[in-house]
């Protein structure tokens, strides 16, 4: 069992939340000139990294915010988490 | 190479069985190899079996960072089924079924294919009706499939919850009569064994780190035991395929996620079929040791840790409880999990690469150990030929960028959403 801290509400049990993938990806921005490529990375590829990944979760079953944990894909350690506007301290 | 048979095994018993020819050697990998497979797993081994024989190139070396058969073609459930919808699919895992009907006497060793049925409930009219749809579209495929009602059913697993007052009461199903299982084991087994007497170098404990690449060509592997020169790589490593794509600086559509299963302690036998739970992540079989063999969904993050989390465990069995009260009384034997190369649309990548000589297996998702043999087949024609076979045409990378994706599952871009 994972146990993350929504950044909000503290620390709660893993089956509060659900999960929302890698956290780096950007939508192309609205009005400008956009290429076909840059919407294909956008919506088909992803950081899937062995290790560090910053990703985001959802506090679903809690105060259904949206942030963003820090954890190690190979030992699920948490290293931290934060508000979506925010950047991590580890 | 030692043939198997029921004279060979008398002939050896008279010495107490100590005379047996070893399987498979364990040679020094050379300087030189004219095909390199990375990845000791079914889909590799099945590879270098058919590029000898099917291509008669026999110079050709296997690599496996730990030992072959250890990752997921060790651990899956064991299910074979060609239940498709659209074409490129059920073309290809048909093709499959064909080659596992008679897997066993091309490979002289036991595999085990037992074409016990592979039945998935349904639980509302509306699914009743998209499995006709599904049945009908395998049968114009020239696949086997049988809509079931729910007395067939009651007769097939009587044990299963068929009160009126269930929350997914059972209303049908859909059953492939020639979907089953086979010893997955023992598919790697008699892969490795026919391509090692064919003159393929089975090298275990030979991590690559890294790929010499010069002007857009492939040149040789480094390894922990050594730099091997070669002409062509083929890449069948699963859930590390992005560890590899990013030594060869390659993005690729994939995501790795632990998928978990479990089995029961072994109870006589009671269940006859493969059988999926319509309303929840649950499928069960019987295995010949009588363990309840079961499996559900991803336990949903990206994960690269070959161990699962219990809050999907839990999942998965309330939702077998739901249709099979009677397994509460089950002890859970063992539960493991294997790391899962979710492609972006739930269909597998077979494709040659921008990098000449680099060729990729990959994305098999949850489905790949029924795919081993048609996988290896037309991996090793891809490889040989330089050209993709007719049957992995559609599974190309392309088709990240096309739009022609084959998003059987209909989920989207989000493995993790069962």
């Amino acid at each position: 069992m994972l146990e993350i801290k929504c950044p909000y509400c503290g620390k709660r049990s893993q089956n509060e939340f659900s999960y929302g993938g890698d956290a780096t990806i950007k939508r192309p921005k609205l009005g400008e000139e956009i290429s076909t490529e840059d919407w294909d990375n956008f919506v088909y590829y992803r950081d899937n990294p062995r290790g560090k990944h910053s990703e985001l979760w959802h506090h679903v079953s809690g105060c259904r915010q949206w942030f963003k944990v820090s954890r190690d894909t190979a030992t699920h350690e948490i290293f931290d988490t934060c508000k979506m506007n925010e950047d991590f301290n580890v | 190479m030692q043939k198997y048979s029921v004279f060979s095994l008398v002939k050896n018993a008279f010495t107490n069985h100590e005379n047996w020819e070893v399987a498979w050697k364990d040679p020094e990998p050379k300087k030189e190899y004219d095909v390199i497979i990375v990845g000791g797993g079914g889909h590799g081994l099945a590879t270098a079996y058919y590029l000898a024989k099917e291509h008669g190139i026999t110079n050709v070396a296997i690599l496996e960072k730990g030992w072959i058969g250890g990752g997921n073609v060790g651990r899956n459930t064991t299910i074979l089924r060609s239940n498709y919808m659209f074409d490129s699919n059920a073309h290809f895992y048909e093709f499959g079924m064909k080659l596992w009907e008679t897997l066993s006497q091309e490979l002289n060793y036991n595999v085990m294919y037992s074409p016990r049925g592979i039945i998935n409930l349904a639980h509302s009219d509306a699914q009743m009706n998209a499995y006709a749809r599904r049945g009908n579209s395998m049968r114009l495929n020239g696949i086997d499939a049988i809509l079931l009602g729910r007395d067939d059913l009651k007769k097939m697993i009587p044990f299963a919850d068929f009160s009126e007052t269930c929350r997914f009461p059972i209303h049908g199903g859909l059953m492939q009569p020639r979907g089953g299982t086979a010893r997955h084991d023992a598919v790697a087994w008699g892969y490795a064994r026919q391509a090692d007497s064919m003159g393929v170098d089975i090298i275990q404990n030979c991590e690559v780190t890294g790929f010499d690449v010069n002007n857009g060509k492939i040149e040789g592997v480094q390894t922990s035991r050594g730099n091997i020169k070669t002409k062509k790589v083929g890449l069948c490593v699963a859930g590390s395929t992005t560890l590899l794509a990013d030594m060869l600086n390659m993005r690729l559509p994939i995501e790795a996620h632990v998928l978990q299963a479990c089995v029961s302690e072994p109870v006589k036998p009671l269940l006859h079929n493969v059988v999926t739970f319509g309303a929840g992540h649950f499928y069960c079989s019987q295995s010949d040791k009588g363990e309840m063999v079961m499996g559900g969904d991803l336990d949903g993050y990206n994960s690269y840790a070959q161990r699962g989390n219990m809050p999907m465990i839990q999942h998965v069995l309330t939702g077998g409880l739901a249709v099979f009260p009677n397994f509460s009384r089950l002890k859970m034997l063992r539960t493991w999990g294997g790391i899962m190369d979710m492609s972006m649309d739930g269909s597998p990548i077979i494709d040659k690469t921008h990098i000449e000589g680099v060729y990729l297996n990959c994305g098999w998702c949850y489905g790949g150990f029924k795919a081993t043999p048609s996988s290896g087949f037309v991996f090793a024609h891809t490889i040989a030929q330089d050209q993709v076979h007719e049957l992995n045409s559609d599974f190309n990378l392309e088709r990240f960028h096309t739009g022609k994706i084959i998003d059987e599952k209909g989920v989207g871009p989000k493995p993790w959403i069962g």
